[in-house]
């Protein structure tokens, strides 16, 4: 009865019996340990009554119930199981434990590190008032992405060949931000302002990806990153506000001014450390909690549609053009961003492999109402021109129009051919992720080429 | 003979608690002494068991350890408490109420449909 073969089968249909188990939500895996002591204690005093491993293990097994009634069963004795706990140290075992807690303990150090670094410079003689709120403004991103970077090259154990080349584009960052001699127009300076954060963000995520930047996995991993480490810093700040204000009323109580402390330190240092904080709590709840940039691209693509369509529908009734204001390109720019956001995030959470349904019906026509909006503002701004000039600011703009266009553009045929079954969704995603470098790209030449160009206005 | 649900969940406190404050014990330890007391008329789905140890668990009536039982396997033991005790103690006069009242009821009317119960 006890033969090997007999022994090896029993093993296995407990292995697979303990991983359905697993996949249970509300059963923990001490539970899981807890009734396979059971199972197998059961299954023993069978054979010992004289049936077969076998026939032994089918009878524990249905002694036991039906899974789905136990896992109900321990949904209702544990019913907080079922909303996902952001367990930082988990406690099931003790190698990932000790690697949590280092990861912990280095993201707070990082985090620290560039509360501090916002500050040095105020030891140099620049301190942080409005005289050099420029300078600030120019280097913000260079205070915090290169300690970020950091962390996620120790994290990663990114290949010693690359590390060099990050370092590189840091150190050229920081020379072309400050070197250029800005004038006080500051219009120049300002698109510095707006464009080195996504410039180096691409660092970020070649420190992130950690070796997987080439593949279309990695990319996309780093765009669901971007979109989460976004809400979570959106919320820290929310919270951090409310900190603030409690702080404000409670130090104005007792007749002390803490404006002063606030703009040079609490401010400032908090929001260069809350990013690292963010960041590591985005890897930290990875596979706990929802995604929810996805789940709010979700509820806002059919409303954005819906608006869009109702813009184009208005335009068509009435004959109104759009009436050209200075801002009108870059309130189209701002919509083309959300929408390629939507579409970037929709992607992002979406099962290549599933068939196609109507929500990619409503995501393609949010793409195509938005480029026929983009395209009825461009239409009316490109006879006008040579009229307004042009300035460093409506060149940007009009280059991440175009950008932005390109993306949207190829994007709606590719997913208009996923929906005629003439293609897969995965090509989609591919050339979403390709096309990252192309933004950092631009932001790097709006850098490093329009200030010199512009003669630095 | 089948025990419907309801019964077998109302009775489920105490029996476990009873069997628990002979000596501590386990899930498939329990589930035997059920089935050895109820002379094999008390059928417990197994997993269930377990669900209702972690429910007197988090009351506070028994206390759980995980120990080396002899087979070499981590086992789940669990313990009553005095907590437990005294809940047992309560059930048991509750129970003991509703067995005289049947018991009452049982013998004034000897009808020979309850009879045959």
């Amino acid at each position: 009865m006890h033969s090997p073969g007999h022994a090896v089968s029993l093993e296995e249909q407990i292995d697979q019996w303990r991983s359905y188990l697993r996949r249970r939500q509300a059963v923990h895996s001490v539970d899981v340990a807890e009734l396979e002591d059971h199972l197998r204690e059961q299954v023993t005093g069978l054979v010992d009554a004289g049936l077969a491993a076998d026939e032994a293990f089918l009878v524990a097994v249905k002694r036991m119930g039906s899974l789905d009634a136990l896992s109900r069963e321990f949904a209702r004795e544990h019913s907080d199981r079922l909303w996902k706990q952001l367990v930082v140290f988990p406690s099931d075992s003790g190698e990932p434990r000790a690697r949590s807690r280092s990861d912990a303990i280095v993201a707070f150090c990082v985090a620290v590190a560039a509360a501090v670094l916002i500050k040095v410079p105020a030891l140099f003689g620049i301190p942080l008032d409005d005289q050099h709120a420029s300078f600030y403004l120019r280097n913000a991103s260079l205070f915090v992405l290169p300690l970020l970077t950091g962390y996620f090259v120790w994290k990663r154990g990114l290949a010693p060949g690359t590390r060099p080349w990050l370092v590189l584009a840091f150190v050229a960052a920081a020379v072309f931000a400050n070197v250029y001699p800005f004038a006080p127009t500051f219009y120049t300076g300002a698109l510095t302002t707006l464009h080195l954060p996504i410039a180096l963000w691409l660092i970020v995520g070649i420190a992130y990806a950690g070796g997987r930047w080439s593949q279309v996995a990695g990319r996309m991993d780093f765009v669901r990153f971007s979109g989460e480490l976004f809400i979570y810093y959106v919320l820290i700040a929310l919270g951090g506000g409310v900190l603030t204000a409690f702080m404000a009323l409670i130090f104005e109580a007792i007749g002390v001014d803490v404006e002063p402390f606030f703009q040079s330190w609490w401010v400032p240092c908090g929001a260069a450390g809350a990013l690292v904080v963010a960041s590591w709590l985005v890897e930290a709840k990875q596979s706990v909690i929802e995604n929810m940039a996805p789940v709010l691209t979700r509820l806002f693509t059919p409303l954005f549609a819906a608006v869009l369509v109702t813009f184009l529908a208005t335009v068509v009734w009435t004959g109104r053009g759009i009436d050209i204001q200075r801002n009108v390109l870059i309130a189209f720019d701002l919509l083309l961003v959300v929408v390629l956001g939507l579409l970037l995030y929709s992607v992002s959470a979406r099962d290549p492999r599933s068939p196609a349904g109507a929500f990619d019906v409503l995501q393609v026509v949010l793409v195509v109402s938005a480029l026929l909006a983009d395209a009825v503002a461009l239409w009316a701004i490109a006879g006008r021109i040579t009229e307004f000039g042009f300035t460093p600011n409506r060149v940007a703009a009009l280059g991440e129009n175009v950008i932005l266009l390109v993306n949207l553009a190829w994007s709606a045929v590719l997913y208009v051919r996923f929906l005629r079954g003439r293609g897969s969704f995965t090509e989609l995603e591919r050339w979403q992720t390709n096309y990252l470098p192309v933004y950092a790209l631009w932001a790097a030449i709006v850098v490093i080429v329009f200030p010199p160009v512009f003669r630095y206005i | 003979m089948e025990i419907n649900k309801d019964l077998i969940a109302a009775s489920s406190t105490p029996i476990v608690l009873a069997i628990l404050a002979e000596e501590a014990s386990y899930g498939y330890a329990i589930l035997k002494r059920v089935r050895e007391l109820s002379g094999g008329r008390m059928e417990w789905t197994d997993g269930m068991l377990y669900p209702v140890l972690h429910r007197l668990e988090r009351l506070g009536h028994v206390e759980a350890r995980w120990e080396i039982a002899e087979s070499g396997r981590r086992r789940k033991y669990y313990r009553i408490t005095s907590a437990g005790r005294a809940q047992l103690a309560e059930e048991r006069r509750q129970w003991q109420a509703v067995d005289a009242t049947l018991r009452g009821i049982w013998q004034a009317s000897a009808t020979p449909l309850l009879q045959g119960v």
